[in-house]
């Protein structure tokens, strides 16, 4: 089989997890961290050589008739269900897939480089890396599924991995809050995603991604136009499993873990927080994507739920103080980009370009994103503080963060030739081309990226230097600036691969594929307006925040209820909090336990008190006195005899 | 003869133990001596697996393997008989994984070491001896076995309210027994239309005799005789006092094993047997069970008692298992297996931990701790994967037992056995909270007692304990095909008894 060493994508992080887990305390740290570097390194050279295989080789198979195949490497029996359903773990290599190889492996091997610098002579140095290489693992199985249920497996196992990572720093109850909220609300989708599952399965009999999406229409079929509460069973389904996919993307109502995720150690932030399990649910959508098209109904749902997400995060990161939370809720926003441009994906539009640019924007986001990250890692290894207020003038002691730094602030606000803004024009062509409002919505909102990143941007390294004492912020080691430098150079150049040749919605494949095709087919009409307003986000943040000045805190107080709504991210927590603390414990589980502490229990202590009070009660009976005896048998005799009396006549 | 048949054994060897223990003098020789039994039983039951497998292959479908029988009792035609099923098999590695675990959780138990042992494996008898027997009245007979030293190991080496707690747990398990007594006479006085009446469980089954008006008593009968023990709402109670008072070995070994002979006996002997009835009056219990899961886990999420709190989680799980069972389908009642295999095994763990944890601060409460991974980072991880476990983390046996269920559950034909699914399958996320809850509280954070950082990691007998289960939690959970088959082969009978 041309593919078969693409088992040692996943086996090799696994090993790695599992000799670290087991033997890495008995390991020094540079010895633990070179071998999970190392391993990484391997895999992503592995991933590297499987994707250049799939799309470029030569072997057959990769191409019939103009579309790309989808090759099921191997597919192995996990656990059988029935005879229909089997569990079964695989490897699938599609265009998609084989793109998600290479943007984890990459992010991964980067952030496994970083970490040596950044986590040097931390405590629990092994334990990092063993579940660095368990992340790895997890979201390579993830998106090589064959199978809804393998990816539900992994889906699970990434959870786990990120709330340990988040958890990391465990004596400290803030992170300890943050992964627990982490899972339990990711949990939360989760349900709906295996319930999704369950409707989906039951009807089609079958969890194979290639027997789900090839036809569709027969799919949806089976379910025989069942219908549910006015919907059609499939449209719940289908729903239903994008409620995963949203938890996991911190997709509003769903997105209150992803900020306080940040507690995490940056690196973690930004491989797990920002480039890949949290574009998990875009993947999934994109995954079942035949199936979403057949039901329009849900696919607007996406659409809408990805479009107010996208304008909630954008409007609080406005005015976010740390500048962690700045980046997640970047990233909330620019993943809701990647929803909304899947909600918006038809055939009929332009080819159905919302899909690619949706994987397009996932693989340039993934790239520029974790370069903000790992750059704000070195900001915050350099001052020792997440607040823009400890920040401030670190150009002259930072250049090389600072340049990289800039650079992912130009690309994801947009300005081309960087990578952000070509899969950023994309998706408002495929929002345009579904309807005006949405295209306008996402235009909008591009604008405010472009501002609050270069808010950020100033804040960090120009506005007014604070007074650092004797620590004077300096150049972080070559191990963190060697991943900076990379993903910077990434972040320039990747705008211009012709992903439209390689990704699309039916895997058909372009003739004559160039690689000046992305400049060449820009729409200019939708590429103006978005450059336009990337520039005036720019324009106004540089004019509020490259010098220190107090307009920006006069524009604070001139509108204090919205501005400090936003800051407190319009009270989604509060609510999350009463809803838990006060509905659900207090009104539910106190309540049950009551119930069953004094009802239930008490029922049956009370039978046994009535049992021993009985038998308190005729326990004088049993006198030993001869003479009560012979009283009662007389009695008893006497009354014998007159009931027989009675009965006789 | 009846020492060729090697099922015997099980129920010898912890008898061979007992006598040697009572003949030991020190407590090196009462701890070689279990150890060796303890053993030996495990080695036992790998064998049976393999002989079993090995028979299997060979083509032998018959519904029991290893059958045997010897007359006990002419008068009312009681037999001592023997025979293995696929589910019985996997039970028995269960309960010798258990015991064996066991005798190191309570290598240091005190006072009255040997007593103490002598009381443990007359218990293992009873639990060995019903997943063996396929005759009524000797299933019966060491069901009450198994049941009757509890009340001994919580009454004398328990802890807190113990006597209220012993009682309570023997008097509520002594109820379930009386409905189980008059249920299995029921069936006993109808079990051959010809007068032949039998205890044979295959024969009666063969017979299919027992009337349906009868069915509609017996039913209930046996299902809430063995219900009890399977923690059924809302006949739970005896759970969380019993399992709080009780000592380490003993929480372990009625959570993981003991409970599960509840469940066992729910399909083997109320659904085997009024398969009608069964499938009619499923629904009634469906809702209790259903309740059980929900209201278990809800009502874990306030408890401060790590043992009220897994209590609590084994009123959940176990009513999973119940439910499972109910749905009368080969998948569903697999993963009702798996659940009682998977439950079994980290439940033990949990206790385990517990009672090395309690040993060394001295509570239980978990708002008077905090911090234990730092002090003790072994039996911390322990629990961390215990606690993973339980939430259903694939690659442990948790998820593969609850999505075994799940699909099963919702292949059902009818709408409101596919509701009720959904609505077991929010447990998922109740445990999670509860589970982390107290994770969080326990393990993490800053350390709450200042005297806590003297104490010490685990100990080697301890971190075998530990470690044989861990093993066990995870090969389950990362290679489940291999007891899934065995168990769906086994149920493929059970379920063709049913009413199509």
């Amino acid at each position: 089989m041309e593919f078969s060493y693409s088992i040692l994508v996943l086996a090799l992080p696994l090993l790695t997890f599992l000799f670290l887990g087991l033997v890495g305390m008995k390991l020094s740290h540079k010895v633990a961290g070179v071998i999970g570097t190392v391993a990484m390194g391997v895999v992503a050279t592995i991933s590297y050589a499987i994707a250049l295989t799939y799309f470029f080789g030569d072997g057959q198979g990769q191409i019939v008739d103009g579309v790309r195949q989808q090759i099921v490497v191997f597919d192995a029996t996990w656990l059988q269900f029935t005879d229909f359903l089997t569990i079964k773990l695989g490897v699938l290599l599609d265009p998609i897939s084989a793109m998600m190889l290479i943007v984890i492996t990459t992010v991964s091997f980067m952030v496994h480089l970083y970490s040596l610098g950044y986590m040097h002579g931390e405590k629990g140095f092994q334990r990092y890396y063993a579940f660095l290489s368990l992340f790895s693992f997890s979201m390579l199985g993830l998106v090589v599924a064959t199978n809804i249920f393998q990816m539900y497996i992994f889906w699970e196992l990434v959870g786990v991995s990120s709330y340990l990572l988040i958890g990391f720093y465990y004596t400290k109850p803030e992170a300890v809050a943050a992964s627990k909220k982490a899972f339990i609300v990711t949990r939360f989708a989760d349900l709906g995603f295996l319930i999704g599952i369950l409707i989906l399965s039951f009807y089609s009999q079958t969890f194979n991604f290639l027997d789900l999406t090839t036809s569709p229409e027969a799919v949806v079929a089976t379910a025989g136009g069942a219908t549910f509460l006015g919907c059609s069973v499939m449209a719940w389904a289908l729903a239903l499993i994008f409620m995963g996919g949203a938890g996991k993307s911190a997709m509003f109502p769903l997105h209150i873990w992803l900020p306080d995720a940040m507690e995490g150690p940056t690196p973690v932030s930004a491989l797990i927080h920002a480039a890949t399990m949290v574009v998990a649910g875009v993947y999934l959508v994109a995954r079942l994507f035949p199936l979403y098209l057949c039901e329009p109904g849900v696919l607007e749902l996406i659409t809408f739920i990805g479009a107010v997400t996208a304008l909630y995060a954008a409007i609080v990161a406005c005015v976010q103080s740390d500048i962690k939370r700045v980046l997640a809720f970047s990233t909330i926003s620019q993943i809701a980009f990647m929803i909304t441009a899947l909600g918006v994906a038809r055939p009929e539009y332009h080819e159905g370009v919302g899909y690619m640019a949706s994987m397009f924007h996932l693989f340039t986001h993934a790239m520029f994103k974790a370069l903000l990250f790992l750059g704000a890692g070195a900001i915050i290894h350099a001052v020792h503080s997440n607040e823009v207020k400890a920040m401030g003038g670190l150009r002259k002691y930072m250049p090389i963060c600072n340049i990289t730094f800039l650079i992912g602030c130009l690309a994801i606000a947009g300005i081309p030739p960087f990578s952000g803004f070509f899969s950023k024009d994309e998706i408002v062509v495929a929002a345009f081309a579904n309807s005006p409002v949405w295209g306008a919505w996402l235009l909008a909102v591009a604008g405010m990226t472009a501002f609050y990143m270069f808010r950020v941007y100033y804040l960090i390294f120009w506005w007014n230097e604070p007074d650092y004492g004797h620590h004077t912020p300096h150049e972080a080691p070559a191990t963190m600036t060697i991943p900076l430098v990379v993903l910077a150079a990434v972040s320039c150049v990747a705008g211009f691969f012709p992903f439209a040749d390689y990704v699309t919605y039916n895997r058909v494949t372009l003739e004559h594929p160039s690689l000046l095709h992305n400049v060449m087919h820009l729409n200019w009409s939708a590429a103006i307006p978005s450059i336009i307003v990337a520039l005036l986000g720019i324009a106004l943040a540089t004019k509020l925040y490259k010098k220190e000045n107090a307009v920006p805190a006069k524009m604070a107080d001139s509108c204090r209820n919205l501005w400090t709504a936003a800051y407190h991210r319009f009270y989604m927590d509060e609510l999350y909090q009463f809803i838990t603390h006060r509905i659900i414990f207090g009104l539910i589980c106190k309540p049950i336990a009551w119930f069953d502490r004094h009802i239930i229990d008490g029922t049956m202590n009370a039978f046994a008190h009535v049992t021993h009070w009985a038998s308190a009660q005729i326990k004088g009976l049993q006198s030993g006195l001869v003479q009560n005896y012979v009283w009662v048998y007389f009695v008893g005799a006497l009354l014998l005899a007159v009931i027989t009396w009675i009965c006789i006549i | 003869m009846i020492f060729d048949n090697i099922l015997i054994y099980f129920v010898i060897i912890p008898l061979v133990v007992l006598g040697l223990l009572s003949l030991s003098k020190s407590i090196q020789q009462v701890r070689t001596v279990c150890v060796i039994g303890a053993s030996l039983l495990v080695v036992l039951a790998a064998y049976l697996t393999y002989e079993y497998l090995a028979i299997r292959a060979a083509g032998d479908t018959s519904a029991m393997l290893f059958q045997g029988s010897w007359l006990w009792y002419a008068p009312l035609n009681i037999h001592l008989a023997l025979g293995v099923d696929g589910i019985s098999v996997v039970m028995l590695i269960l309960s010798s994984i258990i015991v064996f675990a066991g005798v190191f959780a309570s290598w240091k138990i005190s006072p009255l070491p040997k007593e103490y042992f002598m009381w443990f494996f007359l218990l293992s008898v009873g639990v060995f001896g019903f997943f063996i027997s396929i005759d009524l009245f000797t299933m019966f007979m060491f069901y009450e076995v198994a049941l009757i030293p509890m009340y001994l190991l919580i009454g004398v080496w328990g802890s807190g309210n113990k006597n209220y707690s012993a009682m309570k747990l023997t008097l509520m398990l002594m109820g379930g027994s009386a409905f189980l007594m008059l249920g299995i006479l029921g069936i006993y006085y109808h079990s051959a239309a010809d007068g032949n009446l039998t205890m044979n469980l295959l024969e009666i089954s063969k017979n299919n005799a027992i009337p349906h008006s009868w069915q509609y008593f017996l039913f209930p009968m046996t299902f809430v005789g063995f219900g009890v023990l399977g923690a059924m709402f809302p006949f739970h109670t005896w759970s969380p006092d019993g399992h709080a008072s009780a000592p380490t070995a003993v929480s372990m070994l009625h959570a993981g094993v003991l409970m599960k002979l509840g469940g066992y006996g729910c399909f083997r002997v109320a659904i085997y047997l009024m398969p009608q009835a069964a499938t009619e009056l499923a629904w009634i219990f469906l809702i209790l069970t259903g309740i059980s899961v929900v209201y278990g886990a809800f009502s874990a999420c306030v408890q401060t008692d790590l043992k009220y709190i897994n209590a609590y989680s084994s009123v959940s799980h176990c009513g999973l298992v119940l439910f499972a069972i109910l749905m009368l389908n080969t998948t569903a009642m697999t993963g009702a297996v798996m659940q009682m295999l998977s439950h079994g095994l980290m439940t033990a763990l949990f206790f385990a931990l517990i009672g090395m944890i309690y040993g060394r601060t001295h509570t239980r409460d978990v708002r008077e701790m905090g911090g234990l991974m730092r002090i003790m980072p072994f039996l911390a991880a322990g629990y961390v994967i215990a606690g993973l476990a339980s939430l259903g983390l694939p690659g442990l046996s948790g998820f593969v037992a609850e999505m075994t269920i799940f699909v099963g559950s919702f292949q059902h034909a009818d709408m409101f056995h596919r509701v009720f699914t959904i609505v077991a399958c929010c447990s998922i996320v109740i445990t999670a909270v509860y589970i982390l809850r107290v994770v969080g509280k326990l393990l993490f954070g800053p350390v709450q007692n200042e005297h806590h950082l003297q104490l010490t990691d685990a100990e080697w007998q301890e971190r075998l304990s530990v470690i044989t289960l861990i093993v066990c939690v995870a090969a389950i959970g990362c290679f489940p095909n291999f007891f899934s088959n065995i168990i769906r082969e086994s149920f493929l009978t059970i379920v063709q008894v049913l009413p199509q």
